[in-house]
Parts: structure tokens; C-alpha cells; sequence
């Protein structure tokens, strides 16, 4: 046993030894040499994040529509502020000393409430100009805690389809919880396409690292790059929009309310979506939106509401194509039905008006002279159909075709503020009726009245509905998502349960309306050469003038259109819309207004002025 | 034996330690991974909660381990040898690559290093080699015999690319030195040491001149003066004659060439002295030591430019203050002397560290963890964690010379040495000292694998304490 071995008291002695030394090593280290200490306050790491450029949006025709611009901001990372001279600042930013301290004051604020972090960089000061930018950028030295950072603004190429790119801005507190990618100050497509596909046009931010002294300058990339990321730019996408198309109906629609949704019936492919007013979307890039967004939101005319598909108002008169089509399939009506009009429909102490034009009428003639008499008839035939118990059950039979054929319901385009309209169900008349309520108490739905309302958008699929003879696809504007796919709901064809043989004589009573002799409610829309097919509709509208609704689509064989035109108190469809759906329509077939008589139309309705003649009258 | 308690209870001391430092490291894995914008405890994916499971798991194994017999571990301890070797060459042929090293298995969301069992592997398997009666390391056989033990498993390390783990193993030269191995060979591994970074810091020339000079100082002072004077002198012409040539000549051979002829003169005449006239025998031997020296120095230059990477060689440079490098290779040590030095005499307080968060200092929780406890803990946490190292590794030299059986004993020592090694490393990389080398400080840096290893390797030897009366065969 005895004492300890002598080579372990050897190896012991190495390694007190060193236990010494490191002791030693940490001394000067940490407690002797203060080097070290004003290094780790010197030795910042700047975190910059690599904003990728947002995917350029193109029309159907590969013409750009919306790009990107390069602006400055100012970035604080507020542990890093040291006192400065605050006038220098303001002088080479161009802000009063009152400014500054609002900012500051805000940025206290934004600190306690954690919106923002002290040891983060945040935005201080949101797009620079060109000029200072580089004026600041010089003194940059001076101002520790500061730096400057690029990023892109969207830039949009024409004055036009406002509400179908919708804007980009800063994104909410709501939106920054639910999404960990984002983070305060971030832009994020608000509505519009800009909303919609957002995760596509987005790309991937980058993340890039820097080493900064004492004075805020930047000493080079931080352990080499190797935790930086690239940027990744967003994917481009083609829209199905045809912009020229667009361009012409926001002219057509100038001094007017209301809109106009054009579809390519083959594909659901919207061409055209106007609603007026509009506004120019460079309005709402960047700084000036703070300034411009207040005055469109508060204008009583309400240019941000997109009403092509937010605003949902009675179809009118071209509903009576889809009640003639429910009672075909249903069987209660045939082609050959005719029915007596003596300028309306009259039962038991209730009348629905008329007006002149040749009876008895059959189906076609019905259409084409837009009877009000016999789609009376025609939805009481449906509704007391002796097939079904009860006026309830009959009801829910017709309510169901109406959602089949894409009423009532959201369509599930591309825009996600899209609204629903309202098809009324049978509990709804039992509430309002308290039971007792036939086919005569809802009487005015057969002419597209009463408690009936459809969005413009729901309107020209209607017209895609019947110009693909009894199916449509969901209307949308993307066409193409570079590296990517569209939504699979946007190929898939919805049947509607109406058999095809029901269509002909539809289309052959809408072709007669344009192309008819007398009677024909639409021949203001005959374009030469192009066999188009329309429906006016006249929407009642209590709180002022009626309005003037036209649903077409075109030509009558294998057509390349559908259009659904509203223009509020615009009175009759003939007076407005069936001439703006056929200029839109020829437009888009032929490329040009053609006949002196056409380009008088076009000239009447560019000069049109529904909003200032309504106030000079008021 | 006056005390026969075959069963003494496990070493408290030593467990105390143990526990000690796993709280301290994982408190300062949390500190490290603290993101004082985002301060949440329950997140299965962040490390420090995945290092409690780590624990969790090493206590099962104590567990484990000390059920286990004694006799168990002497007589597997080759089979867990071979077993491990195995797993190495396997590792080596279908691992995985993580930072360049093909040293990890993965089975879904395990990760393994088998590296670090072997290390328990091959410390059981040298106990079980030196321990065989009549061992003797002055037997040329038995003591190539060790040197493989310890070598085969290095090499395989070295072929996965995993440099850190495989120079562990160097570190038995300890244990061989405390079972009898000459001292020499652990002074010429000091000097060839010494003579390595020399080479890179100075001329050739001026290293192999001082090595001559010295020995020539050595041999005068050690009595060889007449025949050292006519050797000098004789040799002193031999090195103008060369010289001459050199410069006449307009060679471009290295300097350090012109030297070798004198040198080999003198060392010839000087050997021939001593053997013929019987006179001076220590000469050979300090002749061995210069020409070793000077191979040493002439090949080291080869080994530096030739074998170590790029990658390898501005590390080194870097370190001996050759190279300036504050944002490349000498960025980590750069950034890391920076965290600690930051931290003052009483640290800036536990999770208030700014330079060990936001990956300033890179592997904040697994190599360079040690830079969280200088910034956080100041002078007084990180000398306290010295201290614990060296309270631990003396307790285990301790226990190891009580151990009765050699097994036991030699198994203690490694176990100290690999510790050892491991402490000296990385809190030697972590404030400069050493070359940035990766590996693990033991109970203290993230990872499950090398926390199991360290925990293993302690306990088997706890569990062999705890027979110290006991002959374990
Ligand atoms: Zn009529």
C-alpha cells in the first residue's frame, strides 16, 4: 500500500499544471486585459434581410403588367443607438426636429407593446427617395444604430384592373400571428390577385449577415457567408386577363356605376373584370398609399369596392332563361308551350306588368320578347307541380337547380372577397310567410325579381353556362403560375343537370332578341358578322332608378365570350348594357368597331355620363 | 487485507462530480439556445430539451451499469473491442456524413457516434492487454501489441475524416507511462512536440543549428571536451567547405542541407570515440535524440505542407499567431476569446450573455459551449469549472491507485486520460491555447452520443470501484 506512486504523482502534476494555466490564461482573459470587453461591445452582428423580388404579373397576351422598383429604407436597431446630432439627421432626411421625435416616441411605444425588438432591426423610416439615400448613406457613420436597406415596390405598367391586381402593403398584426414567415414591416398582398396568389409572388426571403463596428460600418460578411441565404425571387404568373379588353371596358364604363365580367366560356377563363369607378392602382404604391387610401375609402362612390363580384343585385329579366330551362328539364314546359299576354299576368287580385308585343307566344318568342306573362306561368307550373307534396318540397327543387347552375353560393374564383348573392329556400318563405305562401306570393322571382340576388361575376357564368349548352367551369383569372400549377378546381367542369336538347331553344330565343324583327328587346347589340346571343334584364332597384343589365355571349356556335354587363340606374338593358356587351363583344372578336353606326354607339356610350348628369338633375 | 468489504459503495465524491457538471452543462446548453425574443421552455426540437432526454437516458444506463457484475466488463472486454472495431469499419462504409466526418449512424431520428463507444472499447480492451499476467512493456512484443489496441481503432477514425476523435487516442501514452512504459518515449514525444512547432515558426537552418549547439552544450557540459573540441573544430571545416559550395554553386537546395555534412562528421567521430575507447557511453543516446530531432524537423515541414489540408494548416497557423484571420479560420477562437473575455470577473449573469447567442460564436452548444459559461459565469464560473475537471481527474487517479486489481487500475487511468485530453483540447481551443480541434468538452457540450460515452466510461469504472478489494478476473 504505502504513498502514492511517483508516475501518478507525475501525471497529477501535469494536469494541476494545466488546470493552472488555463486559470492563468482566463485571468488575463477575462479579468486583467479589457481588450476583450470592448470588442464584445464593438462586435455587432447585423442581421439584413435579402428581400426577393415579387413575381411579375403578365397578361394573356404576355404583356407585363406589374413589375417591381427599387426604394430605401431607414433600419434602426434600437440597443445600438447612441446620442447624434439630431439636426444633421433630419437636414439629410428631410424630416423637422418634431417629426424625429414623433418617430422616436413611436418607436418607444412599438418596444414596450414588443411590436418590435431592441436587438432587431426595424423600420425607422420607410422610402427613401434617391437622392437621400445617398446623402444619408454618406453620413451613415454618424448615426450608430442606422443603416439603410433596399427593397422593391410593385410598379404597375397601366392605369387599369385595379381590382383585379389588388395592392401590396405592410402587413397587419392579425396576419404577422398567423404566419411565423413574416416578419413587422414586411409587404403582403392586401386583396386582388396581389392576395390571392401571394404565396406564389412572395419567393423566399434571404437572410444576410454582417459584422459592424463600433460606428456602424460594416466590416465584411459574417463567419464568410455561411449562414447567409439567398433571396429567392417570386414566380411570375399570367393572368387570363386580356388587358386591352380590360382597358376598353373601364373607358366604356367611365362616368357610370356598376361592371362588367367577360369569360371565356371553354376554359372559365375571366378576360375582362371592370368596376366603376376605378382608380389607377399606382395610387396605392408604397408612401402615397397612406395619403391616397383615405380619400378613395371615404369616396361616396365607393371606387374600392370591387362590385363585379362584392356587389350582388336582382339578374332581372335574363334569369328567365335559367326558370325556362329548370321547367324543360323539370318537364312542366316544352318549346312548343305557348301562353296569352295581354300586357301582363293577372290572378287573384296580383298583377305583374307587360308590355306590347305579338301573342300568343312560344318559348323562343318568350325569350325574345321577354314576356313577363308567361314566366309567370311558367314558375307556377313548376312550383305546384302536382309531382311534389307541397309547395316547400317544390320550392327546394327549383332552389336546387339554381345552385347547381351556380347561384347562391360563392363560385370559389380567385378572389377571395368574393360574395354569394342569395337564392332564397323554402324555411325562408315559411319564416317570412308564417307557412301560408304559394307559388303566387313568390310570383316576381320568375322575372328575376324579389328576393333573388346575383353578383355580375355569377351572371357571365351564367351566360358561359349556356353558351357551353348546360356546363361551366369556375371563372378565374390565373392562366399560368411559372413552375407551378393552377388550382385543380379551376379545370374541373360542373354539370349542372340540365340536359343539352334544353338549351336550343334558349339560345335560339337569345339569338332572336338581338337579331329578331319587332319586339326583339336587344337589337341595339347587333354587331355585322358576328352572330352574338343576349338577354337584356332590367334590375328594380328601390332606392333609385332601375338597372340596366345585359348577359350575352358569342358567336352562337362554339363562342369565345360570355359577358354579364350592370350599370346601376342606367333604366332599361337595352340603353346601356346590351350596347357596352356588344362593343365589348366585338372588341374582343374583331379587334376594331367597325361600322360608322357602331362607332356612333361606341362614341354615345364613351360619352355617357350617368354619375355628373344624376347631380346635375339632383 | 484488513478491510474484505467485497461490496464498497459507489465513489459519492466522484457521482457528486459527475452530477455537478451535467447540471452546470445543461444549464448552460439552455443559456446558450436562450432566445430572450422568444423565451419558451416546451419545444421538443430545441436542444436543450432534447439534452434532457439525453440525461435521462444516461441515468438508465448508470443504472444499468451498476447491475451489471464486475467480471462482466473483464471478460467482454475484448468482444466489446471487436464489436466496436465492427461498428467502425461499418460506420466507414455505409455512415452518414455530417461536417465532412463519416463517423455517425442514423436510424430515423437516433443519431449515433460510434466513435464514442469506442473509446470505452478500446479503454477496456488496453485494461484487459496490460493486465495479462506477466505484461511487461520492456518486451518489444507485448508492448506492439498495446500500441495496436490503441492504433487500430485510431486509424479507422482517421479513414472517417473525424481528426478530433481519432488524436484521443494518442492520449494512452499516459496510461502506458503509468504501467511502465520508459519515460523517454513521453520526452521525446515532449520534445518532437516542441521540435514540430518550432519548425513551423523558424528557419530549418536556425532549428537544426540549435539542436547541434545544444547537444554539443549537453555533451560539454557532461565531460567530452578534448575529442568535442577536435570534433567541433574538424566539423567547423566541413560547414565552411559546404557553405563555400553552396554559395559558389548558386544551389537552391535549402540551407538546413548545408548543416547535414558537419553534423554527420561529428556525430560519426563522436560515436566512433565512445565505442572504441569505451569512454562516455551516454554519447549514442544523445546522438539518437539529435538525429531524431533533425528527421523530425526535416519531415515535419512535409507532414505541414503536404498531408494536413488547406483547411488544417491555416488552424495552425492561425494559433501560433503566423496567420491573421479574424474572420475565417481564426473567426471561431477570434469570437469565442471575445465571448469569455466579455464576461468579465462575475459574468453578465446567467442567460444575460450577448455574444454566446445570435451564433456569434459558432457551435455555441456543442464544441465551443464553454465560451456560454466564461460570457455568463465571468472568471469565477469558468475557474470553477476547472477546478471541477480537476477535482474529478485527481479523484480518479486517486481511486485508480486503491484498485487491487490491474484491470481495474489501468481501466481508471484511461479513463482520466481520456477526460484529460478532452478538458485540455477544448477549453484549450475555446481561449486559445490549443488548435481548433472538435471535440466535445465531456458532460458539458450538446449531444447525446458523447454524453453517453463520457457517462459509460465513468461508470464502468465507478462499478469496478466499488470490487477495488476484489482481484476482478
Ligand atoms: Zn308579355
Amino acid at each position: 500500500m504505502g504513498g502514492i506512486n511517483n508516475r501518478t504523482l507525475l501525471i497529477a502534476a501535469i494536469m494541476i499544471g494545466l488546470g493552472l494555466i488555463f486559470t492563468v490564461k482566463l485571468f488575463i482573459l477575462q479579468v486583467h486585459d479589457p481588450t476583450y470587453k470592448f470588442s464584445a461591445v464593438s462586435n455587432t452582428r447585423r442581421q439584413v434581410t435579402q428581400y426577393p423580388s415579387r413575381g411579375l404579373v403578365y397578361d394573356r397576351n404576355g404583356k407585363l403588367l406589374v413589375s417591381n422598383q427599387a426604394v430605401y429604407d431607414v433600419m434602426v436597431v434600437p440597443r445600438d443607438i447612441v446620442p447624434f446630432d439630431s439636426i444633421d439627421f433630419c437636414e439629410s432626411l428631410d424630416l423637422s426636429i418634431e417629426q424625429l421625435r414623433e418617430r422616436f416616441v413611436q418607436m418607444r411605444k412599438d418596444i414596450r407593446s414588443r411590436k418590435i425588438s431592441t436587438y432587431k432591426p426595424s423600420v425607422f423610416l420607410k422610402q427613401l427617395s434617391a437622392e437621400q439615400y445617398g446623402e444619408f448613406q454618406e453620413k451613415l457613420y454618424k448615426f450608430k444604430g442606422f443603416f439603410v436597406q433596399g427593397r422593391t415596390l410593385r410598379k404597375y405598367e397601366y392605369p387599369s384592373a385595379a381590382h383585379v391586381l389588388g395592392y401590396v402593403g405592410e402587413i397587419s398584426e392579425g396576419q404577422l400571428k398567423k404566419d411565423a414567415y413574416y416578419s413587422q414591416g414586411d409587404y403582403v398582398g392586401i386583396s386582388g390577385i396581389e392576395q390571392t396568389y401571394e404565396q406564389e409572388l412572395r419567393g423566399k426571403k434571404g437572410v444576410k449577415y454582417m459584422l459592424v463596428d463600433v460606428h456602424g460600418r460594416e466590416k465584411g460578411a459574417f463567419r464568410g457567408g455561411e449562414h447567409d441565404t439567398a433571396a429567392i425571387a417570386g414566380k411570375n404568373i399570367t393572368l387570363s386577363l386580356d388587358i386591352e379588353l380590360q382597358q376598353y371596358g373601364e373607358l366604356l364604363m367611365q362616368n357610370k356605376i356598376g361592371s362588367i365580367v367577360a369569360v371565356e366560356p371553354s376554359s372559365g377563363e375571366i378576360l375582362a373584370l371592370v368596376s366603376a369607378p376605378n382608380y389607377d392602382p399606382s395610387l396605392l404604391i408604397g408612401r402615397d398609399r397612406s395619403k391616397n387610401f383615405p380619400v378613395l375609402l371615404t369616396d361616396s362612390l365607393k371606387p374600392l369596392l370591387n362590385r363585379a363580384i362584392q356587389s350582388a343585385y336582382p339578374p332581372g329579366s335574363t334569369f328567365k332563361t335559367i326558370n325556362a330551362l329548370i321547367g324543360l328539364q323539370e318537364g312542366t314546359l316544352k318549346p312548343y308551350t305557348t301562353h296569352e299576354c295581354f300586357m301582363g299576368y293577372f290572378a287573384r287580385g296580383l298583377s305583374v306588368g307587360c308590355h306590347l308585343h305579338d301573342s300568343p307566344l312560344n318559348l323562343a318568342q318568350s325569350i325574345q320578347c321577354s314576356c313577363n306573362a308567361y314566366y309567370c306561368y311558367e314558375l307556377r307550373n313548376i312550383l305546384d307541380n302536382p309531382k311534389y307534396e307541397n309547395i316547400q318540397e317544390s320550392f327546394n327543387v327549383w332552389k336546387d337547380y339554381l345552385v347547381k347552375l351556380g347561384f347562391g353560393y360563392r363560385l370559389g374564383s380567385d378572389f377571395k372577397n368574393e360574395v354569394r348573392g342569395f337564392v332564397p329556400n323554402a324555411d325562408y318563405f315559411d319564416k317570412v310567410y308564417k307557412k301560408s305562401w304559394s307559388s303566387l306570393t313568390v310570383i316576381s322571382l320568375s322575372i328575376g325579381q324579389g328576393e333573388l340576388l346575383t353578383t355580375p361575376l355569377q351572371m357571365a357564368n351564367m351566360g358561359a353556362m349556356i353558351a357551353n349548352r348546360g356546363h361551366f367551369l369556375t371563372p378565374h383569372i390565373i392562366k399560368d403560375i411559372e413552375d407551378g400549377e393552377i388550382d385543380d378546381r379551376f379545370t374541373e367542369k360542373h354539370e349542372t343537370g340540365i340536359d343539352i336538347q334544353h338549351f336550343a331553344p334558349i339560345v335560339n330565343g337569345m339569338e332572336m332578341a338581338v337579331w329578331g324583327g319587332a319586339g326583339s328587346t336587344a337589337r341595339i347589340a347587333q354587331v355585322p358578322g358576328i352572330s352574338i346571343c343576349g338577354k337584356t334584364g332590367t334590375a328594380q332597384n328601390p332606392h333609385g332608378d332601375d338597372h340596366s343589365i345585359f348577359m350575352a355571349f358569342a358567336p352562337k356556335d362554339n363562342p369565345k365570350i360570355a359577358i354579364a354587363v350592370y350599370v346601376e340606374n342606367g333604366g332599361f338593358g337595352a340603353r346601356w348594357g346590351a350596347p357596352i356587351a356588344s362593343l365589348m363583344v366585338e372588341k374582343y372578336l374583331t379587334d376594331s368597331i367597325s361600322t360608322p353606326y357602331r362607332q356612333w354607339i361606341e362614341k354615345r356610350m364613351l360619352e355617357g355620363d350617368l354619375i355628373n348628369a344624376e347631380q346635375k338633375l339632383q | 487485507m484488513p478491510n474484505r468489504s467485497y461490496n464498497k459503495s459507489i465513489d459519492w465524491i466522484t457521482v457528486g462530480l459527475y452530477s455537478l457538471l451535467v447540471i452546470f452543462g445543461w444549464l448552460n446548453i439552455y443559456a446558450a439556445n436562450f432566445n430572450p425574443e422568444n423565451p419558451v421552455f416546451f419545444d421538443t426540437s430545441k436542444e436543450y430539451f432534447k439534452q434532457l432526454v439525453w440525461i435521462g437516458f444516461s441515468l438508465l444506463f448508470v443504472g444499468m451499469i451498476l447491475i451489471t457484475d464486475s467480471k462482466f466488463y473483464v471478460e467482454f472486454a475484448y468482444i466489446f473491442y471487436g464489436f466496436t472495431i465492427l461498428l467502425l469499419v461499418v460506420v466507414l462504409l455505409f455512415g452518414k456524413e455530417i461536417n465532412g466526418a463519416k463517423s455517425w449512424f442514423e436510424i430515423g431520428p437516433i443519431r449515433f457516434q460510434p466513435a464514442e463507444l469506442s473509446k470505452v472499447a478500446t479503454n477496456l480492451a488496453v485494461a484487459r492487454a496490460l493486465s495479462r499476467y506477466g505484461f511487461s512493456f520492456k518486451k518489444f512484443t507485448d508492448l506492439v501489441k498495446a500500441s495496436a489496441v490503441v492504433l487500430f481503432p485510431m486509424l479507422l477514425i482517421l479513414l472517417q475524416n473525424d481528426t478530433g476523435s481519432a488524436l484521443v487516442y494518442f492520449v494512452f501514452i499516459i496510461v502506458f507511462y503509468r504501467e511502465g512504459l520508459t519515460g523517454y518515449i513521453l520526452t521525446f514525444g515532449l520534445i518532437a512536440g516542441i521540435v514540430t512547432t518550432l519548425t513551423l515558426l523558424i528557419p530549418n537552418s536556425t532549428i537544426l543549428g540549435l539542436i547541434a549547439l545544444s547537444i554539443i552544450g549537453i555533451l560539454y557540459f557532461k565531460g567530452v571536451r578534448k575529442d568535442l573540441f577536435k570534433a567541433v573544430l574538424i566539423g567547423g571545416a566541413i560547414l565552411g567547405a559546404s557553405y563555400a559550395v553552396y554559395e559558389y554553386t548558386n544551389s537552391t537546395i535549402d540551407l538546413e542541407y548545408v548543416l547535414i555534412p558537419a553534423i554527420l562528421f561529428v556525430s560519426i567521430y563522436l560515436l566512433s570515440i565512445s565505442i572504441s575507447k569505451r569512454i562516455h557511453k551516454f554519447v549514442p543516446t544523445y546522438l539518437l535524440i539529435l538525429w531524431s530531432a533533425i528527421i523530425l524537423a526535416l519531415s515535419a515541414d512535409y507532414f505541414f505542407e503536404d498531408v494536413l489540408s488547406h483547411y488544417q494548416r491555416t488552424r495552425i497557423n492561425v494559433l501560433l499567431g503566423i496567420e491573421e484571420d479574424p474572420l475565417g479560420a481564426g473567426y471561431n477562437v477570434n469570437q469565442s476569446k471575445i465571448a469569455i473575455g466579455s464576461g468579465g470577473l462575475t459574468g453578465k449573469g446567467y442567460l444575460q450573455g450577448t455574444q454566446t447567442k445570435f451564433n456569434f460564436v459558432p457551435e455555441q452548444s456543442t464544441d465551443f459551449i464553454y465560451c456560454t459559461v466564461g460570457e455568463e459565469w465571468g472568471f469565477m464560473g469558468s475557474t470553477a469549472v476547472v477546478l471541477l475537471f480537476l477535482a474529478l481527474l485527481l479523484r480518479l487517479l486517486y481511486l485508480s491507485d486503491k484498485q487491487h486489481s490491474t484491470f481495474s487500475r489501468v481501466y481508471g487511468y484511461g479513463v482520466a486520460a481520456i477526460f484529460f485530453f478532452h478538458f485540455a483540447i477544448n477549453i484549450g481551443m475555446t481561449i486559445g491555447l490549443a488548435p481548433v480541434i472538435g471535440i466535445p468538452l465531456p458532460f458539458f457540450s450538446y449531444g447525446g452520443s458523447s454524453l453517453w460515452g463520457f457517462t459509460l466510461l465513468l461508470f464502468v469504472f465507478l462499478k469496478l470501484d466499488t470490487n477495488r478489494n476484489e482481484l476482478i478476473r
